[in-house]
C-alpha cells in the first residue's frame, strides 16, 4: 500500500528500497550477496544461523540481515574483516557440533554448508569435534531424518508450519539437546499428523532429512516455498 | 468416580478456567503435573486435542522446560540446589554424597521408584547456603551428615504423595 | 473504593496502629521460614498474650529485613531494635525484658552496625515494617497515593516526564533508560498495550526480586498501575517463576486484595482508568527472564528470544507495543511520582541515578540482601557492608552479575557500582548478584561452573551459543582434569569474543563474561592448570592428588 521508500548505503554503495525490505533483500537488490544458512525465501526469518550478521554504523552491536528492515540513512557494512573472520567461525562451530562426514553423506556436492564453507574458506576446524551417534529414523515409507547432519536451522519445521500448514515437525528440549522431533516425539512411520509432502526434503540446506532411493540434487528445490507463496497469492 | 475419572474432570475443569486458550498452556501443563504427578505422552496428547495444538508444539513446549517432568518421579524428590552462592559453600560435595550413599544418579530415580534426586539451579535461600530440598522441606546451611540423615527420615515415613 | 477515599483509609490504618505502642515485626520471608519464622510468629502472639500486654504491642509477620544468614530475624519498633536467631524458646525472654521491663535483650541483638550504614533502603522501604498480607499497612505509609496522584492530577506525559527527569534505568541488567522506554510504548499506535512485569530471576545466587514481592507486593503492582497509565495499556502479566511459592502466595492475596478494593480492574478508584493484571509462572528456564522470551513464555510457547527490531516497545505480546520492566524498577515508580524525578536524581550518582537491591552471598561474613545508593564501590560492599571474609580467610574474586557478569579481583574492589563502570570492568549489574569467593576457590573452576550453567539454560536457537559454549566447557573439563593445552587459552578468548558478539540474545552475549574476565585477570591460574597441573585452591586434581 505505502509507496514510501528508504534511501540507505551498503558497503558504501548507495540504494534505494521500499519501506520495510530487510537488509538482506536490499543487499542482494543492489548486487551485494550476504552469506546465509537459515534463511528461506518465502518463510519467516529466523535469525538464527548468524551468518548474515551486517555492521550498522553507530551500534556497536551486529544484526542479522534476514530479519532487520531498512532504516533511513543507515550505513551497512557487510564484508569487514570482524564479519568475514566470524562466517568462517560459525561455519566451524557447525561442522564441530554434530558429525559431518562429507564423503560418506547423502548430500555431498549437494550441500549447503559444504558450499558455504569452501566460498568462506573454511579448511580446518578448530574446535574439538563430536561424534553424536544418534539413530537414523528411516521409519517413514521414503522420508528419513540423519539428525547427526542438522544444523538446527529450523527450515523443516517452518516449511510444515508455515507452508503445508500441518506443523508435524517442532524442537523438543533446548539448547545443546534441541533436536527435531515429529509429533509426541514419534518415529516418522508412526506419525499422525505427517502428509509426506517432503517439503521438508526439499527444503533441507544439508543431508538431514532426504528421501531413500532419490538423487538429492532431484530433491533439493530452494524455492519451494515462495513458489507456493506465488501461486497461492495470485 | 474413579480416580483417573477424578483427574480429567479435574483437568476438564482447569483448561475451562483458561478457555482453552493457547496462551494459557504453561499454566494447563503446570496444573496437569500437579494433578497427574508427570506428563506422559497420553496426558500430553489430551491436552494438545483439548486445546487444539499440534503435539509437536505440545511436545515443545514441555520439554523446554526444567521443572516439567515427563517420566514418574519416585516416591520422594530431593533436590540439590546449585547455585552459585550454595555451589561455593560446598553443595556439590552434598550432592556427591548423597549419589553414593543412596545409589542414584542426579536427574534418575533408584531403582525401586523410592526416591528421586533431582538438581535445581537456584531456590532463592542463597544465605542459607549450602541448600538440600527433602520433598518439601528446605534443608539451609546443610551438611553431608544432615542431608542423609533427613533423606533416610523421609524413605522411613512412607510416600510423599499418592502413588498408582 | 473511590479515589478521595484513600486517604480516609490511610488516617484510618495509621491512627489503629498508633494505639499500639510496640510494634513486634517477625521476618516471614523465605529466607526465614524454613528456620521456624512462623512457629516463632505464633510464639510471640502467644507470649504478649500470657505476659498481658497485648493490647500493647502489635505482633505482625512481615519481609525481609536483609539480614538472612541469621535468620529468623524479629524487628521492634519503635527504636529498630533487630534481633536475630530467634527461637520459639527465646521469645518469651524478650517479651518480658524488651516489652514488660521496658529493657532491651542485649546479647541477642544484631550488633553489626556497618551493615545497616551504608546502606539506603528506597526499594524495600517497607521490607520489615509492613505485614505483606495487608493492603492496609501499604496504604497506610503511603502506599496507592502515587497511581491516585497521577489519576487526579497529573496527565500520562506529564508522569513519563517525572521518569525521564529521574534518570531511573532499568534494574533487570542492561540499564536501558526507563523514562525513553516508556515514551516508546506511549508513542507507539497499535492497541490493546501490555505490560510485562519481570519477576524471573533465574539468575542463580539472586533473591532481591523475591524478597521484594515477598515484602512489599503492593511496591510492584503500584508500579504497574503508573506505567500502565503512562503507557496507555489496560492488562498486565506478572512472570514469576514457580521456584517462589512464598512470593507467589503473596502476591495472589495483594491481588485478590487490590481487586477487591477498587484498585485493580474495570474501574480504577472509579476513576473509569482500566487496569487488569494475571499472574504467569515461569517452568524452569533462565532464558526465560529475556526480554523477547518472556514474551514467547506468555504467549505459551517455548522461550526462545528473537531478532530485534521489532523491538516489544513497538511489536511485543501478540505484535501488540507491550512494556516489559524488571520488578524493581517498577517499586521505584511510586516514589518517584511521590516525591518527582528531581529528588531521585540526586541519588546515587549523575548518569547511574537511584539505588540498587543486591544479594550478598558466598565467603562473606554478612550474606543477606543489601540496599545501596549507586556509586558506592565493590569494596564498600565486601567489607564494610558484608563484614569481609571469614575464618581469616584472603579475599580472591567479587563475582558480579553472575554467569552472565565478571570475576573481579582485589585491584578492582575500587570500581563504584554502575551499569558502565561495572561494564567497563568487563562485568555487568545483572539481576544483583554479588557473590565473594576467597583463597580456597579456583578462578578458572569457577568460570567452568558458569559456563556449564550457560550451556544448560542456552535456548539453541543461535550457533555460536548453542554450539559454541559446550565446546568452551568442554575445554575447562580438559584443564581442570589436567589435559589442558596451552593453546586452549587462546582458543578460549577467540570463541569467547565470537560468542559475545554475534550471540543473538543477552544469554549468549554476556555468557563468556566470567571466561573473558577470569582470562583477562587470572591468567597465571590458568597456565598454572595447564603447564603445572596445578590446583593452587586446591579444587581440581582432587582425583589425581587423592592417588598421590
Amino acid at each position: 500500500m505505502s509507496t514510501a521508500t528508504v534511501t540507505l548505503k551498503i558497503d558504501g554503495v548507495e540504494t534505494t528500497v521500499p519501506q520495510g525490505t530487510t537488509i538482506l533483500k536490499a543487499a542482494r537488490d543492489a548486487g551485494v550477496a550476504i552469506p546465509t544458512l537459515c534463511n528461506l525465501e518465502g518463510l519467516s526469518a529466523y535469525g538464527g544461523c548468524r551468518m548474515c550478521l551486517v555492521e550498522i554504523t553507530g551500534s556497536p552491536k551486529l544484526f542479522v540481515a534476514c530479519s532487520t528492515p531498512v532504516g533511513m540513512g543507515m550505513e551497512v557494512t557487510t564484508n569487514s574483516v570482524r564479519l568475514k573472520e566470524y562466517r568462517k567461525m560459525v561455519v566451524q562451530t557447525l561442522l564441530a557440533e554434530r558429525t559431518h562426514i562429507c564423503s560418506v553423506c547423502v548430500a555431498d556436492d549437494h550441500c549447503e554448508l559444504q558450499a558455504m564453507a569452501s566460498q568462506l574458506g573454511v579448511d580446518h576446524v578448530a574446535l574439538e569435534r563430536n561424534w553424536t551417534g544418534m539413530e537414523i529414523d528411516s521409519t517413514h515409507d521414503f522420508l528419513v531424518i540423519d539428525r547427526n547432519r542438522c544444523i538446527l536451522c529450523t527450515r523443516c519445521i517452518r516449511v510444515c508450519d508455515e507452508i503445508e500448514g500441518v506443523h508435524t515437525l517442532d524442537l523438543k528440549l533446548r539448547g545443546k539437546d534441541a533436536q527435531v522431533i515429529m509429533d509426541l516425539d514419534e518415529h516418522w512411520g508412526n506419525s499422525c499428523s505427517c502428509t509426506s509432502c517432503r517439503k521438508c526434503a526439499k527444503v533441507c540446506p544439508v543431508g538431514a532429512i532426504y528421501i531413500e532411493g532419490e538423487p538429492i540434487s532431484h530433491t533439493k528445490r530452494k524455492d519451494i516455498a515462495e513458489f507456493i507463496l506465488l501461486r497461492r497469492n495470485r | 468416580m474413579s480416580v483417573s475419572e477424578t483427574r480429567r474432570s479435574m483437568l476438564e475443569k482447569v483448561m475451562k478456567e483458561h478457555n482453552f486458550q493457547e496462551s494459557a498452556l504453561l499454566e494447563i501443563l503446570h496444573r496437569a503435573q500437579e494433578i497427574y504427578g508427570y506428563l506422559s505422552k497420553e496426558l500430553l496428547m489430551d491436552i494438545s486435542q483439548s486445546l487444539d495444538l499440534p503435539p509437536s508444539h505440545v511436545f515443545g513446549v514441555a520439554t523446554f522446560y526444567s521443572l516439567f517432568k515427563l517420566t514418574e518421579p519416585g516416591e520422594h524428590i530431593v533436590t540439590g540446589c546449585l547455585g552459585t552462592a550454595c555451589y561455593v559453600k560446598g553443595v556439590e560435595d552434598i550432592m556427591q554424597a548423597v549419589e553414593k550413599e543412596f545409589r542414584v544418579k542426579r536427574g534418575e530415580t533408584t531403582r525401586d521408584r523410592k526416591l528421586s534426586l533431582f538438581v535445581t539451579r537456584c531456590i532463592g535461600a542463597c544465605a542459607m547456603a549450602p541448600n538440600m530440598v527433602v520433598d518439601d522441606e528446605v534443608i539451609g546451611k546443610a551438611t553431608k551428615e544432615v542431608a542423609i540423615e533427613k533423606i533416610k527420615l523421609a524413605l522411613k515415613g512412607g510416600p510423599r504423595r499418592e502413588t498408582r | 473504593m473511590k479515589l478521595d477515599e484513600l486517604q480516609e483509609i490511610a488516617e484510618h490504618e495509621v491512627d489503629f496502629q498508633r494505639a499500639y505502642k510496640y510494634r513486634i515485626n517477625v521476618c516471614c520471608s523465605s529466607g526465614c521460614v524454613p528456620f521456624g519464622a512462623f512457629k516463632v510468629l505464633k510464639a510471640f502472639e502467644d507470649a504478649v498474650k500470657e505476659l498481658g500486654v497485648e493490647k500493647e504491642c502489635k505482633v505482625a509477620r512481615t519481609g525481609c529485613i536483609g539480614t538472612c544468614s541469621v535468620g529468623p530475624a524479629v524487628l521492634i519498633e519503635p527504636g529498630d531494635y533487630l534481633y536475630q536467631s530467634v527461637t520459639p524458646e527465646k521469645v518469651r525472654e524478650i517479651v518480658r525484658d524488651h516489652i514488660v521491663l521496658g529493657l532491651p535483650a542485649k546479647e541477642m541483638l544484631y550488633s553489626d552496625k556497618a551493615f545497616f550504614e551504608k546502606q539506603h533502603r528506597l526499594v524495600l522501604r517497607n521490607a520489615g515494617k509492613i505485614d505483606p498480607s495487608r493492603i492496609q499497612d501499604y496504604i497506610a505509609m503511603g502506599g496507592y497515593s502515587a497511581i491516585a496522584k497521577c489519576l487526579a492530577t497529573m496527565t500520562p506525559q506529564g508522569v513519563i516526564y517525572e521518569i525521564r527527569t529521574s534518570g531511573l534505568r532499568g534494574r533487570g541488567g542492561a540499564g536501558f533508560p526507563t523514562g525513553q522506554k516508556w515514551s516508546l510504548v506511549a508513542r507507539a499506535q497499535n492497541t490493546p498495550k501490555y505490560i510485562v512485569a519481570n519477576l524471573d530471576e533465574g539468575d542463580p545466587g539472586v533473591f532481591a526480586n523475591r524478597t521484594l514481592a515477598e515484602a512489599d507486593p503492593h511496591a510492584i503492582i503500584e508500579g504497574m498501575l503508573i506505567a500502565a497509565y503512562a503507557v496507555g495499556a489496560e492488562k498486565g502479566y506478572l512472570y514469576i517463576r514457580s521456584e517462589y511459592p512464598l512470593a507467589i502466595q503473596t502476591l495472589q492475596k495483594a491481588i485478590a486484595q487490590g481487586k477487591t478494593m477498587s484498585l485493580l480492574g474495570d474501574n480504577v478508584l472509579e476513576t473509569g482508568f482500566k487496569f487488569n493484571l494475571e499472574l504467569r509462572f515461569g517452568q524452569g528456564a533462565f532464558v526465560a527472564g529475556e526480554e523477547t522470551a518472556i514474551l514467547a513464555s506468555v504467549e505459551g510457547r517455548r522461550a526462545m528470544p528473537r531478532p530485534r527490531p521489532p523491538y516489544p516497545a513497538n511489536s511485543g505480546l501478540w505484535g501488540k507495543p507491550t512494556l516489559i520492566q524488571n520488578v524493581e524498577t517498577l517499586a521505584n515508580i511510586p516514589l518517584i511520582v511521590q516525591n518527582g524525578g528531581l529528588w531521585f536524581h540526586k541519588i546515587g550518582t549523575p548518569k547511574c541515578t537511584g539505588t540498587k537491591c543486591f544479594s550478598l552471598t558466598g565467603k562473606i561474613n554478612n550474606p543477606g540482601l543489601i540496599e545501596v545508593p549507586m556509586g558506592t564501590t565493590l569494596r564498600e560492599v565486601v567489607f564494610d557492608i558484608g563484614g569481609g571474609i571469614p575464618e581469616g580467610k584472603r579475599f580472591k574474586a567479587v563475582l558480579v552479575g553472575g554467569p552472565s557478569g565478571g570475576c573481579l579481583p582485589e585491584t578492582l574492589l575500587e570500581v563504584p557500582i554502575d551499569y558502565d563502570s561495572l561494564t567497563k570492568a568487563g562485568a555487568i549489574m545483572g539481576s544483583g548478584g554479588i557473590v565473594v569467593i576467597d583463597e580456597s576457590d579456583c578462578m578458572v573452576d569457577t568460570a567452568k561452573f558458569f559456563t556449564e550453567f550457560c550451556v544448560d539454560e542456552s535456548c539453541g536457537r543461535c550457533t555460536p551459543c548453542r554450539a559454541g559454549l559446550p565446546r568452551m566447557k568442554e575445554i575447562y573439563d580438559r584443564i581442570t582434569s589436567g589435559i589442558g593445552k596451552v593453546e586452549d587459552v587462546q582458543t578460549l578468548e577467540k570463541n569467547g569474543v565470537f560468542i559475545r558478539d554475534a550471540s543473538l540474545c543477552g544469554l549468549g552475549q554476556t555468557a563468556p563474561n566470567p571466561i573473558l574476565t577470569t582470562l583477562r585477570y587470572f591468567k597465571e591460574e590458568y597456565m598454572q592448570h595447564i603447564v603445572e597441573k596445578k590446583c593452587q585452591a586446591g579444587k581440581c586434581f582432587r582425583s589425581k592428588e587423592a592417588e598421590a
